[in-house]
C-alpha cells in the first residue's frame, strides 16, 4: 500500500518532509531564543500568547481560591468576631506607630532640606495576589494577578509585609511574572542597616538563603545584621528589609568573607504581595556605581 | 500541510494544566513532562497531521506559560516530535515495556536540549532531579497512552 486514502490511518507521510520542517522550526526556535535573551524583542508576542493561556492559569488556581472562599464564607460568627477584634487591635497598634512615624518623617524631611538633599518621594502601593501556578522548578518565579492593565511595569519592585520579595520580569496585560530575590540569576543592591556598608545580595537558588560574596574579610558585618535595600539601581525603593545575616565565615586564606543571609520576606508562604511605585532615586550622585541588577 | 485534529489541542489543555499544577518544591522536580508525553503520543499515532509543527506549537505554549526563554521548550519539543515521527513505525510495534524505554530516551533528549540551552544562557545547573522526571515520565507513559487510546479509539487504532 503506497499511500493510504484513509485520513485516520496514514501509513506513509505526505506533504513536505518532516526533516525540512524540523530544520526550519529549529532555526525559528533558535532565532526566538536569541531575540528573547538579547533584547526582549518578543515582549508583545509573549503578551499575546499569555492572554490565550490565561484561562488555564485561572483554572489551576481555582481549587485554592475556592478553598479560601469557602473557609471565609463558612467561618463561624465567633471566629470572625475574634479575627475582627484581633485586626482592630493590630490597627490600633499600628496607628500609634504611624503617628510617631509621621512626626519622624517630617523631622527627616526638615533635616534633609537643611542638608540640601532631595526628599524621599512618596510611594504608592497596590495589593496583588499570588497565583498558585508552578513554573520552572529550577527557577524562583511567581505569577501575580495584576498586570500592565493595572499599571505594573517591568522591573517593578514587589514587597510583602516583612520585606522585599522580588521584581516583575514581564508585565503581561492581565497578570505579571516576577523573579524572586533568591533566584540564582537575581542580585539585590543592599546596605547594612547598622553602618550603611553597601553590597550586593545574590540569590542562591535556596528559598531560605541569600549570598553576599563581595564583602572583604575586614568588613564590619555580624550575624544578626539587618540588610535593607539601598535604592541604588533604581529598581527597589530604599530602606526596605531584605534579609538578616545568619552566617559570617572569615577564612584568612581567602580575599572575601563567606556571608549568607536569610530573606526577611516570607517567600514561600503568604498569598498577598505589594506592588510599589516610587519616584526617582534619592539623588543622581548616588547612581555613579555600576548597577548590578538582573 | 494539514493542521492537527482538534483532539490534539483538547488533550494539550490538561497536559499544560498538569505542568502548571502547584506542587511542593521537592515534588515539582518529579512532575513528569506531561506536554512532551502528549506530543509523543500524537506524533506516534497520528504522524500525518501532528508531527513536528504541532510539537513546536506545544513547546511554545509551554514556554509562555512557564515563563522560560521563549523557544527553549519549543526547540526541545521539536526534536522530540521529529524523532518520534522518524521512528513511529518501529516504536508502534514495540511491546509496551520497550515503548516506555523508547519514551524515556525521547524524554532524555528533551531534557538534554533544555539543559544545553540553559547552559548557554547561563541558567542554574540542576542536578539529578531531571533523571527522576525522565523515569517517572516513562512510567506515566503506560497508563497515559492507554487512556488516550481509549478516549479516541477510532483515530489511533493501529
Amino acid at each position: 500500500m503506497a499511500t493510504s486514502s484513509n485520513q485516520y490511518r496514514p501509513l506513509l507521510l505526505q506533504g513536505p518532509s518532516p526533516g525540512l520542517r524540523f530544520l526550519l522550526l529549529c532555526v525559528v526556535s533558535i532565532l526566538l531564543m536569541v531575540l528573547d535573551h538579547q533584547q526582549h524583542h518578543t515582549r508583545s508576542l509573549r503578551a499575546a500568547l499569555s492572554v490565550a493561556t490565561y484561562p488555564l492559569q485561572v483554572l489551576v488556581n481555582m481549587p485554592y481560591s475556592a478553598g479560601a472562599w469557602i473557609s471565609e464564607t463558612l467561618g463561624t460568627r465567633s471566629d470572625l468576631m475574634e479575627e475582627n477584634a484581633r485586626l482592630r487591635n493590630q490597627i490600633l497598634n499600628q496607628q500609634f506607630q504611624v503617628q510617631k512615624l509621621e512626626a519622624l518623617q517630617a523631622e527627616n524631611n526638615r533635616l534633609r532640606e537643611m542638608m540640601r538633599s532631595a526628599a524621599e518621594v512618596a510611594e504608592r502601593i497596590l495589593v496583588a495576589e499570588i497565583r498558585s501556578v508552578d513554573l520552572d522548578p529550577y527557577r524562583h518565579n511567581l505569577v501575580i494577578n495584576k498586570g500592565s492593565r493595572d499599571g505594573a511595569y517591568n522591573g517593578q519592585a514587589i514587597l510583602d509585609a516583612y520585606g522585599v520579595i522580588g521584581q516583575i520580569t514581564s508585565a503581561e496585560p492581565l497578570s505579571s511574572r516576577a523573579i524572586l530575590i533568591t533566584d540564582p540569576s537575581h542580585a539585590t543592591p543592599v546596605e547594612i542597616n547598622r553602618n550603611g556598608i553597601r553590597t550586593v545580595a545574590l540569590g542562591s537558588g535556596d528559598p531560605a538563603e541569600l549570598r553576599l560574596p563581595f564583602l572583604p574579610n575586614s568588613t564590619d558585618i555580624q550575624v544578626g545584621d539587618l540588610l535593607v535595600t539601598s535604592g541604588l539601581g533604581g529598581h527597589f525603593p530604599p530602606g526596605y528589609p531584605v534579609g538578616v545575616v545568619n552566617e559570617v565565615l572569615r577564612d584568612p586564606g581567602k580575599n572575601f568573607a563567606t556571608v549568607t543571609a536569610r530573606p526577611s520576606a516570607q517567600l514561600d508562604r503568604g498569598r498577598q504581595v505589594l506592588l510599589v511605585w516610587f519616584g526617582t532615586p534619592r539623588s543622581s550622585q548616588d547612581l555613579v556605581e555600576p548597577e548590578p541588577e538582573t | 500541510m494539514r493542521l492537527p485534529p482538534w483532539q490534539f489541542w483538547l488533550s494539550l489543555g490538561p497536559a499544560l494544566t498538569l505542568a502548571l499544577l502547584p506542587l511542593p518544591p521537592w515534588l515539582s522536580a518529579w512532575n513528569p513532562d506531561w506536554v512532551a508525553l502528549v506530543v509523543i503520543f500524537w506524533a506516534l499515532n497520528y504522524p500525518g497531521r501532528t508531527g513536528v509543527g504541532a510539537a513546536w506549537c506545544a513547546g511554545l505554549l509551554l514556554d509562555v506559560m512557564q515563563g522560560s526563554l521563549l523557544g527553549a521548550h519549543a526547540l526541545a519539543m521539536t526534536v522530540v516530535g521529529y524523532l518520534t515521527v522518524k521512528l513511529y513505525l518501529r516504536i508502534r510495534v514495540f511491546p509496551l515495556s520497550q515503548q516506555a524505554l523508547a519514551v524515556a530516551m525521547m524524554l532524555g533528549t528533551y531534557h538534554f536540549v533544555l539543559f544545553w540551552v540553559e547552559g548557554i544562557v547561563g541558567g542554574p545547573a540542576p542536578g539529578l532531579d531531571r533523571g527522576l522526571a525522565i523515569v517517572l515520565g516513562a512510567l506515566t507513559w503506560v497508563p497515559l497512552q492507554a487512556f488516550l487510546k481509549s478516549m479516541w479509539p477510532r483515530i489511533v487504532k493501529d
